[in-house]
Order: C-alpha cells, then structure tokens, then sequence
C-alpha cells in the first residue's frame, strides 16, 4: 500500500504540488490524469525519490520512504519511465537484469535466485523470444514493454508508471495497459496481492479499460478523486482541461469516450 | 573457450606478446634467448656466460623493465579512466586527456617540479600529490563550467575540457620558459617521453594506479545503470552522486599518477575503450578490465615504436599517441554525428 500525506514538492522554491493526500491499496490500479504542467510527473518523481520532499510524508506499508537509502527505496517502489535515451547496445536481457541491482552485493553478482526473476519478469512480459536482441532493434512498444519488465523484476511492492504510453500507437497502449492491470490483478490461486500501481497517463478515453481509480491533478492539487465515473465527468473534465468536453457514453457497454466540444 | 573469457585471453596475450617485444626492441636488440639467459643468471648467480650476460641483464633490469613496466601500468589507469569518464559522463568522447584532467595534472607537476625536480624521495612523493590537486581542480571547474541544472551535456564538457586545458597548458608553458635550463627535459616529459628511469618511478606509481583501477573496477555495475540516466539509476538504486564522486576520484587519481610519472599522454583513454566497445559491447564490468589491459598493451607497443623509429633517438611516445589518436577522435566524432549507436 503506498500512502501519500500532506505531500508538498517542487523545484528550488517553487512549489508544485501541494498538500497532496492520496492512498492506493494493493491490487488497485490508480490513473493519474491532469493538464500539461498540473504537476503529474512531478508526482511520480517526488514518490520515487528522485525530486526531494519539502513537506509530508510518503510511506509504503508502513515504512517512510522519503527517509530511506535509494537502494531501500528500490525495493519498494520501482519505476516504468518513457522510453527515452535508452542505450541501444544492451540486449533486453540485459536490460530486464538491472530491475535487480538493489538486491545485489558490492561487487555486483547475481545469484541463481537473481537469475530466475529476471526469466520470470521476461515471460511475464512475454519477452522470452526477444531476449538476447539489442535494444536499437525494437520497435518503440517493444522498448516499453522491456522498461515493464525491468520494473516487475525489481519486485516491489508499489510500481510508478510515468506517462508509458504517450507515444505508442493505439495497439501498444492497450497491449502495455493490459499487462499493467492484470499485475495488478493477478489471476486467482496465485499467492501474492497484486502490485499498488500509479499510472501517469494523457489518454482520458483509455483508462477504463485498465484503472480501478482515476485521480485528477490540476495545478499541483487534486480536483478528483474516484472511479472513473465519478471523476470523468463533463463539468469536472472541462473545467480542468480548461476547454468544453463532452462525455459520450455507450448504453450498452457502458463505455465513453471524451470529446472536445466543437 | 565461452564467450566472456575470449576477450580477456586475447588481451592478456596481446599484453605479454607487447610485454616481450618491449624489452627486446631498442638500440641494443636482445634475443629471446638472452633474455632467457639474463633471468637466470639473475635468479641463480649464472656460472656460465657471466660477462655477456651481465650487459643484457643490466639492460633488461636496469632499463628496459622497469620502463616497460612503468608504461604498462600507465597505459592501464589511462585507458581504465577513459572508460570510466566515458561510462560517467555518457559520452564516448570523454577522455582524460580532452576534458582537462591530464592538463591540469600536468600543470600540478609542472608547479612541483619548479620547486623540486623529482629525483629525490621527497620529490617522488610530491609530483603525483600536485598533479592530483592539478587534476581534481581542472575536474572540478569542467564540470562546474559545463553543468546545466542536473546534467553535463556533451557539447558543454568538451568545450569547457578545452578551454581549462589550454589554459592550464598555457600556465605550464610559461612556467617551463621561466624554469630555464631544464625548459627541453620538462618539454620531453610533457610530450610524455619519460626522462625518469629505473624501478624508483615504478614503486612511486603503483600504489596510486592500483588502489585506483581497484576503485575502478568495482564500478562496472553501477556505471552500466547509469547509463540510463540519473533519475532512473536511482530509481534502480544507486545512489547517483556517491557513485560518481566515487568515480572521479579514483579515475582522476588515476590518471594524475600517471600524468606525473611520464607526462601527458593523450587518447589512448579514447581509443581504447572505444575499439573494446565496438569488438566486445558495452558492459562496463567487462570494458573496464579490458580496457586496462588493452591500454597497457598499446602503450607498450607505442613505446616501442617510438623508441626504435628513428634509433637511437627517441620520440616521446605522447607524440606517437597524439599522431594516431587525432584522426580517430575525428572518426569517433564524424562517426557519432551520423549515427547514434552510444
């Protein structure tokens, strides 16, 4: 479970979010949604240790991370950022085995116990065939989904995703939304709780199919919080986006879609 | 043989053929089979062939050993270093001698040895120490100059490498025209044509370049992380900034040793990893040993080939480096421009 309270962060003096209040509990997916600038990545980086915490607490079950090492840090909470400057000659296995550095001694060496989560986050992702190729050859989905792996295999309680899909074509972004919903969601009879994930994402018309919670960051607060009925809403959404929405909703399946007003 | 060994077999061999080859080439061509003859009058007193190989064994023990010895770890802890600045600052042409490192290590030892040439005990101990305040001051005004906010843009770190190392070249200029008399022995040993010989400079490196490329060595891991950037090796866990204090201060450590035992030696801590990196990839925990072993093999090499060239006079052998290094850095540059395989 991580839990945010009384959250404030930014850069030099200026604040960016402030006074954020936010609990996901295992097995619950929360889309992280908001304008451009309203302070989402901002989020991400602060919960993940990179960005400092001026006020607040952040803690996952019960431990205080803002306190802790950044090797202790990274076996709590680990990180699918965007595919950007990825070094192209490291092969995807590679790749997959550093989600284990927190766990290795100073010298670096990975046991056989290292090794196996490192297979297994590769077939999770279904990764396997893809294994010994180079970065460089992948196509920019496939980069993702190896960024996802690299993640599970640091095996953490809560996992951060930082706007994944923003540059994927349609296929990719549900393809990778699935895979994050069902670690998530594991299937029964397996005996771990799913992951606690907070998804960054730009898409409105997506996250159903993935998220049990939507919250809505507009200038550095929370405007909404809830399912996505409850936060996608007309007079919510135009208000934040600054622009007139409109909220299509199919009888039938229940879907929506969001729409500029034009 | 499997994959991971072959690279390491190849070098180590490389290294003992360049080992060998060093110490017979020079105005005095000595056999293998004097070689041979030398070791073991030295070993067991030699009854036979005492006078002949008495001359071989002075030449081998007294001279071309040691030296060979000397360039061997040199060439180690500057290609070691490249590979490490190049792994730190994500960049392939980081080397320590285009971003101002050696300069300024240079002018350190300049400034020591206007006020001791380093003959004695004292003077030994007191070049390398002003050589590495020399380095870490240039480091650390390079890396002040081209910082932006949290990272060193590549663009940024070579011009500001540039421009410290011009200026430290120039103040070491002015202090050798000041110093006169021993002006063309300090030029020599700038140029990296070492005037200093026997084992006394061996013993006087060798504690810095080991406990160095031992630092250096431990931090293939974190430099591989980190060749995603800061934020996400901290998200991996490494802690970025001791990581690469840790590493500045064993590679610039490094190379001001042995900028101030045989002077300033330019690109072979380009080169080196470079060529390693294209053969064999880029794991630092494998380019960092290899590199050491590589660096020490080409520097042999460039050692001997300066020496023997135009026999009986040397060439310092920064001249050699600098001559086919330039051009590759000019590839490496062209070569980084068209396509973007870092």
């Amino acid at each position: 479970m991580l839990k945010i309270e009384h959250l404030t962060a930014g850069y030099g003096d200026k604040k960016v979010l402030e006074d954020i209040n936010l609990t996901i509990e295992d097995g619950c997916v929360t889309a992280l949604i908001g304008p451009n600038g309203s302070g989402k990545t901002t989020l991400i980086r602060a919960v993940s240790g990179v960005l400092p915490v001026m006020q607040g607490a952040i803690t996952v079950d019960d431990r205080q991370v803002n306190t802790l090492t950044e090797q202790e840090r990274a076996r709590l909470i680990s990180v699918v950022p965007q595919v950007r400057n990825i070094p192209p000659a490291f092969s995807v296995r590679e790749v997959v085995a550093l989600g284990r550095t927190p766990y290795l001694n100073w010298l670096g060496q990975f046991s056989t116990q290292d090794d196996q989560i490192v297979e297994n986050a590769l077939e999770q992702t279904d990764l396997m065939e893809l294994a010994e190729r180079l970065m460089a050859d992948l196509s920019g989905g496939e980069q993702q989904r190896v960024l996802l792996a690299r993640a599970l295999a640091q095996d953490t309680r809560v996992m951060l995703l930082d706007e994944p899909t923003s540059h994927l074509d349609l296929q990719f972004q549900v393809n990778l939304m699935e895979r994050v919903h069902r670690l998530a969601h594991p299937m029964e009879g397996i005996e771990r709780d799913g992951h606690a994930v907070l998804a960054a994402v730009h898409d409105l018309n997506l996250l159903r199919m993935f998220s049990d919670r939507v919250v809505l960051l507009v200038k550095g607060r929370i405007e909404a919080e809830g399912t996505a009925d409850e936060v996608l809403r007309e007079e919510i959404l135009s208000k934040a986006y600054r622009i007139p929405l409109h909220v299509i909703r199919d009888s039938e399946t229940g879907k929506s879609a969001i729409l500029p007003r034009l | 043989m499997s994959r991971t060994a072959r690279p390491f077999v190849i070098l180590g061999f490389l290294l003992v053929l360049a080992l060998f080859v060093s110490v017979m080439a020079g105005s005095m061509f000595l056999s293998p089979a004097e070689l041979w003859q030398a070791f073991t009058s030295r070993a067991g007193g030699g009854a036979n062939g005492v006078e002949q190989s008495g001359v071989a064994a002075t030449i081998l023990f007294k001279l071309r050993l040691p030296r060979a010895i000397l360039l061997l770890l040199v060439g180690a802890a500057l290609a070691g270093s490249g590979a490490a600045y190049q792994g730190l600052f994500r960049n392939p042409l980081a080397d320590p001698f285009l971003i101002g490192v050696a300069s300024g290590a240079g002018l350190g030892a300049v400034v020591a040895m206007t006020i001791q040439w380093p003959y004695t005990a004292a003077g030994l101990a007191a070049v390398p120490l002003a050589a590495f305040a020399g380095a870490t001051l240039a480091v650390l005004v390079v890396t002040r100059l081209a910082r932006v906010g949290n990272s060193v843009p590549t663009t940024n770190l070579i011009l500001a490498g540039v421009a410290v190392s011009s200026f430290a070249s120039a103040v070491t200029s002015l202090l050798m025209i000041n110093s006169t008399g021993e002006l063309r022995r300090a030029m020599v040993w700038l140029l990296g044509g070492s005037a200093l010989s026997g084992w006394n400079p061996v013993l006087g490196v060798l504690p810095y370049i080991l406990a160095g490329c031992a630092v250096l060595l431990l931090l293939g891991h974190p430099l591989n992380v980190m060749q995603f950037g800061d934020e996400q090796a901290q998200q991996l866990g490494i802690p970025v900034r001791r990581v690469r204090r840790v590493t500045i201060l064993a590679a610039t450590l490094t190379t001001a040793a042995a900028v101030a035992f045989v002077g300033v030696i330019g690109f072979v801590g380009l080169v080196v990893p470079h060529i390693l990196r294209l053969l064999w990839g880029g794991d630092y925990r494998r380019l960092l040993p290899l590199s050491m072993l590589g660096g020490a093999a080409l520097l042999l090499l460039t050692d001997t080939v300066a020496r023997t060239v135009i026999a009986p006079q040397e060439i310092p052998v920064g001249i050699i480096t600098a001559l086919l290094g330039a051009p590759f850095f000019l590839w490496v540059l062209r070569r980084s421009k068209s396509q973007n395989y870092w």
